[in-house]
C-alpha cells in the first residue's frame, strides 16, 4: 500500500507466511445476512423514517410486515426480533399509548371513564398510530442489529472513505454497552456481598441503584485514559488510511437498491409536505 | 537496537514533585529487565516514559534523554515510536480495541493502523499469534476470552507491530495463577527469541524466572540495580517494600530454624 510503513524484520519467531484466514468476513447464514451492511443500514433507516413520515396506521403496519417481518423470516431471526424489539420499545410504547389514550387533547368520543381520567376514541386511534410507528422503528433497528456485525459496517464504511475514527467511535460505543452491563453485574454482586439491599420494594431498589451507578460510570471513565494510551501505542493516531484485510461484498444491484430507497424516501417526504399523501 | 534512558526525570502536569528522578537505564537487544518497587514508586510512570507515551499522550514535563541506538527520539511521533517500542498494561480488557470481531483482527489492528502492506500484516499477525502460542484462538471473539487469554492477545497485538522492545506494566496484576503462568511462559518464550523486555512486576517470583537484571525503584529513584539473583537476594529489598521471591523467603526461614538452605534445595532436587 502506497505511503504505508514497513515493519522491522522483528525478533519474533519466523513462521511460514500464511494467507488471510477464511473466517474473516465469513458469509452470514441467510441471504439477508449476506447483504452488504450499508444496504441493511439503508433499509433500516428508510423503514424507520418512512414510518414516521407516512403516519396513519396502515402505512407503518405495512412497513412492519414488509420491511421488517418478511426479511426477519428470511433471516431466521423472527423470534429473536420480536423479543428484542418488544423489550426495547415496550416501556416507551406503553407510556406513549396510555398518555394518548387517556389525555388526547380536544377528544370528545368517550370510550371509558376510570375515575378522573377518560379514554377516548380519538386518543385510541392516535395511540395505535404511535404504537405502529414505534414498532416499525424498533423492528427496523433490531433487524439490522441481529443481522449485521458492527465491525462489518465499520470496515465497509472505511472502505468507502469514511474516517476510521468515526467508525471506531460508533463501533466502540456499541461494544461498550455489554462491557458496562457486565461491570454493573460485578459491582452489584460486590455491593450485595457487603450488605446492599437491591431487592424488595421499588423504593429499596431505587436506593440500591446509587451505589452501583457511581462505580460503573467512574470506573468506565477511569479506563478511558488507559484505552487511549493503548490505542496510541498501536498506531491508531497515524494519519492517513489504514490497511483493510477484507471488506464485505457489494454489488451493482445493491447499489441501485440503496439509491432507489433513498429516492423513494425523498419522494415520500416531498409528497407528504405537499399534501399529496395525507 | 538499544533503548537508553539517561538522567531521565518526569513530572506529571500539575504535580508538585517529580515522579521520576535521574533514571539511567539501558535495554539492549534480548535483555529482560525487571522493574520492582512498592506502590507509587514510579514503575508505571517509568513504563510510560520508556514507551514514549509520557509526555506525548499523558502530558507533563520530561528531563534527560531517551535514545534508540544513540538517536534521540524526542521528536518522533507516537506511531513511529510504537513500531520500535510496544507497551502493554495491567488490564487486558482496556488494551483490546473493542472493534475487532476476531482475535486475528485484534492482533492485526496495530499493523493495519500503520498501513503496512496487507501480506505483511497477515504474516506478522500469524507470527505473533504463533509466538504467543494462541494461533488456535485466531477465530474467537476477543471479548469472550479469559483474562489470561486476553492478556496474551494484547501482547500478540504488540508483537505484530514487531517492536524491537516491549514494555510491560504489571501484565499479570489482574490475572489468576493460570493466567499468570500463561503470560510468564510467553515472556520467557519472547526472551528466548531475543525480544528485549522491560517488565514492571510486583510478583518477584516471576521476575526471578524471566529477568536477567532487576531495577528497584523507590520514590521515583533507582534504589537497587543489578543482576536478578543479586538484587532479589538483597536484604534491603523488604525495607524497600518489595516482597522477596518464595525461594529467598524459604531460605531465610530455613536459616532461622537452623536448617541449611542448601539441604532444602538438595531435598527438592
Amino acid at each position: 500500500m502506497a505511503g504505508g510503513d514497513r515493519l522491522n524484520a522483528g525478533p519474533i519467531s519466523t513462521q511460514s507466511r500464511r494467507s488471510i484466514p477464511d473466517f474473516l468476513g465469513r458469509p452470514g447464514p441467510s441471504a439477508y445476512h449476506r447483504l452488504n451492511p450499508l444496504t441493511k443500514a439503508a433499509l433500516a433507516t428508510v423503514t424507520a423514517i418512512a414510518a414516521v413520515v407516512l403516519g396513519g396506521l396502515i402505512g407503518p403496519i405495512a412497513l412492519v410486515v414488509a420491511a421488517v417481518g418478511v426479511p426477519a423470516l428470511v433471516a431466521g431471526v423472527l423470534g429473536r426480533l420480536v423479543r428484542t424489539s418488544l423489550l426495547l420499545s415496550l416501556p416507551i410504547a406503553l407510556s406513549a399509548f396510555l398518555v394518548n389514550l387517556f389525555f388526547f387533547p380536544g377528544a370528545e368520543r368517550v370510550l371509558l371513564r376510570v375515575g378522573p381520567i377518560t379514554a377516548t376514541a380519538e386518543g385510541l386511534a392516535f395511540a395505535l398510530e404511535i404504537l405502529a410507528r414505534i414498532l416499525a422503528i424498533s423492528g427496523a433497528v433490531t433487524l439490522f442489529y441481529l443481522t449485521t456485525r458492527p465491525a462489518d459496517l465499520v470496515v465497509d464504511l472505511e472502505r468507502r472513505g469514511v474516517s476510521r475514527r468515526i467508525g471506531f467511535v460508533t463501533n466502540a460505543s456499541v461494544q461498550t454497552v455489554p462491557a458496562m452491563v457486565e461491570r454493573a453485574a460485578q459491582i452489584t454482586a460486590a455491593q450485595r456481598a457487603r450488605g446492599l439491599d437491591t431487592e424488595g420494594s421499588v423504593w429499596r431498589r431505587a436506593r440500591g441503584i446509587i451505589p452501583i451507578v457511581g462505580p460503573v460510570i467512574l470506573g468506565s471513565i477511569a479506563e478511558v485514559e488507559e484505552r487511549t494510551m493503548a490505542l496510541e501505542a498501536r498506531g491508531f493516531t497515524r494519519p492517513g488510511r489504514r490497511t483493510l484485510l477484507w471488506s464485505p461484498p457489494d454489488s451493482r444491484a445493491q447499489s441501485v437498491l440503496r439509491w432507489t430507497l433513498l429516492a423513494a424516501l425523498v419522494a415520500l417526504i416531498v409528497l407528504r409536505l405537499t399534501g399529496v399523501v395525507a | 537496537m538499544t533503548l537508553t534512558l539517561s538522567g531521565v526525570g518526569y513530572r506529571y502536569a500539575g504535580a508538585d514533585r517529580p515522579s521520576l528522578l535521574d533514571i539511567d537505564l539501558e535495554l539492549p537487544d534480548g535483555a529482560v529487565v525487571g522493574l520492582a518497587g512498592p506502590s507509587e514508586a514510579g514503575k508505571t510512570t517509568l513504563c510510560l516514559v520508556a514507551s514514549g507515551l509520557a509526555p506525548r499522550t499523558v502530558g507533563g514535563r520530561i528531563r534527560g534523554s531517551i535514545t534508540l541506538d544513540g538517536e534521540n527520539v524526542d521528536a518522533w511521533p507516537m506511531h513511529r515510536l510504537s513500531q520500535q517500542i510496544g507497551i502493554g498494561f495491567q488490564n487486558p480488557a482496556t488494551q483490546l480495541s473493542q472493534v475487532s470481531a476476531t482475535v486475528f483482527e485484534e492482533v492485526a489492528f496495530g499493523p493495519m493502523n500503520l498501513a503496512v502492506p496487507r501480506d505483511e500484516v497477515v504474516a506478522s499477525t500469524w507470527e505473533a499469534l504463533a509466538t504467543m502460542g494462541i494461533d488456535d484462538l485466531a477465530e474467537r471473539d476477543p471479548l469472550r476470552l479469559s483474562g489470561g487469554q486476553q492478556q496474551l492477545v494484547a501482547m500478540a497485538g504488540l508483537l505484530a507491530m514487531r517492536p524491537a522492545h516491549l514494555v510491560l506494566d504489571e501484565p499479570t496484576a489482574q490475572l489468576d495463577p493460570a493466567g499468570t503462568t500463561l503470560v510468564g511462559e510467553a515472556i520467557a518464550r519472547l526472551a528466548s527469541d531475543g525480544t528485549s523486555i522491560l517488565i514492571a512486576e510486583q510478583k518477584t517470583d516471576l521476575l526471578a524466572t524471566v529477568a536477567s537484571r532487576v531495577v528497584v525503584l523507590d520514590e521515583g529513584r533507582i534504589a537497587l540495580s543489578g543482576p536478578t539473583d543479586e538484587v532479589l537476594n538483597d536484604p534491603r529489598l523488604v525495607e524497600l517494600g518489595v516482597a522477596e521471591p518464595a525461594p529467598v523467603r524459604l531460605a531465610r526461614a530455613a536459616r532461622a530454624a537452623g536448617i541449611d538452605p542448601a539441604r532444602l534445595e538438595a531435598a527438592h532436587g
